[in-house]
């Protein structure tokens, strides 16, 4: 077998699910986590697990240092402009939310319209709808061409003087489809609307350039870029997040309180309430270490090979309809095996020790609008092998059969 | 085939309609009690083999039975899918999904008919499933 040069940095590829040696295919759910992050999590827990913005102690100050040193990273990351734009979140969807009730719906008035598209994930897409319906606003849906993206035209076709907020996604996680966001932060500005990137599928894949975007909010997640769960980035303009209302209140966020009133502190602190996630933030800045560490580039082309060598397969197998085969730049596969429930030939699958995603994939409206209740979908990430290729495909032919294989 | 698979259109009938959100396997199952027996029964649906297999099971294995009878076969039923025992002459032809015991994320799958047909008795002995959404009609 071929030998994978990540098995020492993700040593849960060498664990054996159901009888077989583990074949992670799942990473758009959430990536794996290297060593480097896990230790530098433990390094805080063992040596320095303190808590931050209180400690007048030796440790504390460690902490802190820790901490707030990962803002600065995350400014470089994304070359947002100042560190106070940087505010750590719970991951994407607490970011989205936090936008939508603090920035957008105080703001809002019935008439008004907000766009997003049907490609959006459920947490792109609910917040919008939610708030919509709380303030008489109209949601609007920017169309997508064939490849699941929205282009700069489609957007403009929903737009209007009434437009006030954008929210779109960077990379979509079912087709996986690119959007020009930059282009799109245009077309939102022309209309004097400002816009909100989702970008937890693209930051794994893509650098990040919130000033070349010139997007007023961007949201992305520590754990599909090999970070720990429950870490998320929101980056937002300064003028707009001085402009935000807090989402929650309490903790770390506080200025001053008094019996009758409460001053908080400035953005990003205002946004940052209770403990924070400490060890996660930590963790995260480890993980952006391992990404720069192994540049884009090289995730990407190695991605693109894997995607090429399994695509060339499927496209001999007659019975798997893929939905997103020139989606070149993607590192996702949506199919479905023709007559099989995804549900079932998912079983198939985890019985051959191959993990990929079956069901609705948090995106209901996508798959309205490909007219299908649940599909499978494969996704890779730099740690895959053509080997796991193999196997996925090897599993693919044997998931035609279900039946045989449920009912032996 | 599947078996008493269409809905009727007769008040008579009390219809309960189930959805697992988290995969979309979509089942009603209706029922028709006399006297405390299952008289007549339907399912329709969309869903993966094993809920569609399954519902199809217990239309044929509740119907004209007295509710107890048909409450101690939905009992035998889930202790088979969670791999505490098979009882042969309660479950018949149903003893073929003993292989989901195998599946634990798929007991859910072939349990949502059985839980709508549950829920045709009575709404109030029933447990609560975070797991399973009831769709009011």
């Amino acid at each position: 077998m071929e030998h994978n040069e990540f098995i020492n940095d993700f040593p849960i590829l060498n664990e054996e699910m159901n009888g077989h040696r583990f074949v992670y295919l799942d990473s758009a759910a959430t990536s794996l986590t290297p060593e480097c992050v896990l230790e530098k999590m433990n390094e805080y827990y063992r040596h320095y697990g303190v808590n931050v913005h209180r400690g007048v102690y030796a440790f504390g100050a460690k902490a802190d240092a820790e901490f707030e040193a990962v803002r600065d990273q995350v400014q470089c990351f994304i070359h947002a402009g100042s560190r106070e734009e940087i505010v750590f979140t719970r991951g994407t969807t607490t970011a989205i939310n936090q936008v939508a009730f603090g920035y957008v719906l105080p703001k809002l008035q019935p008439g008004d319209e907000i766009v997003t598209s049907m490609s959006e994930h459920h947490a792109n897409f609910v917040p919008w709808q939610v708030i919509a319906q709380r303030s008489g606003a109209t949601l609007r849906f920017a169309p997508l061409d064939q490849s699941g993206a929205v282009t700069a035209e489609a957007l403009r076709s929903v737009m209007s003087e009434k437009t006030r907020f954008v929210a779109l996604n960077h990379m979509s996680n079912v087709m996986s489809a690119l959007n020009d966001v930059q282009a799109l932060s245009q077309v939102a500005h022309e209309f004097g609307a400002e816009i909100l990137i989702d970008g937890a599928q693209a930051i794994p894949h893509l650098r990040v350039d919130v000033q070349a975007i010139d997007c007023d909010f961007y949201a992305f997640s520590g754990h599909k870029m090999f970070g720990p769960t429950g870490v998320g980035v929101l980056y937002g303009k300064l003028i707009c997040l001085q402009a935000m209302e807090p989402f929650e209140y309490g903790g770390a966020m506080i200025d001053q309180v008094c019996q009758v009133s409460t001053t908080y502190k400035d953005a990003p602190y205002r946004f940052e309430t209770g403990t924070p996630m400490i060890a996660e933030v930590i963790g995260l800045g480890a993980a952006i270490r391992y990404v720069e560490s192994l540049g884009y580039e090289y995730i990407q082309t190695r991605i693109e090979m894997l995607r090429a060598y399994a695509m060339e397969q499927l496209a001999q197998m007659p019975h798997v309809h893929v939905y997103n085969p020139h989606n070149y730049e993607s590192a996702t596969i949506a199919f479905n095996i023709v007559d099989v429930h995804s549900h079932d030939a998912v079983t198939v699958y985890d019985l051959e020790g191959v993990a990929i995603r079956a069901g609705h994939l948090c995106a209901q409206p996508m798959l309205s609008e490909l007219e299908q209740g649940s599909l499978l979908r494969m996704s890779l990430q730099v740690y895959n092998t053509k080997a796991d290729i193999d196997r996925f495909i090897a599993a693919t032919k044997k998931a035609s059969d279900f039946l045989d294989v449920l009912f032996l | 085939m599947p078996r008493h698979k269409g809905l009727v259109d007769d008040a008579s009938y009390v219809t309960v309609h189930l959805k697992n959100p988290s995969c979309g396997d979509d089942m009603r199952v209706q029922t028709k009690i006399e006297a405390d027996v299952i008289t007549d029964i339907h399912h329709d649906g969309s869903g993966c083999s094993i809920c569609c297999a399954s519902a199809s099971m217990m239309a044929e294995l509740v119907k004209g039975e007295h509710i107890e009878q048909a409450q101690a076969k939905k009992k035998a039923f889930y202790q088979m899918v969670s791999g505490q025992g098979i009882d042969e002459e309660l479950l018949a032809d149903a003893i073929s999904l003993q292989g989901v015991a195998k599946l634990p994320p798929r007991i859910k799958c072939a349990t949502l008919g059985w839980k709508a047909f549950e829920q045709t008795l009575s709404v109030d002995t029933v447990e609560y499933d975070e797991g399973v959404t009831r769709i009011d009609e």
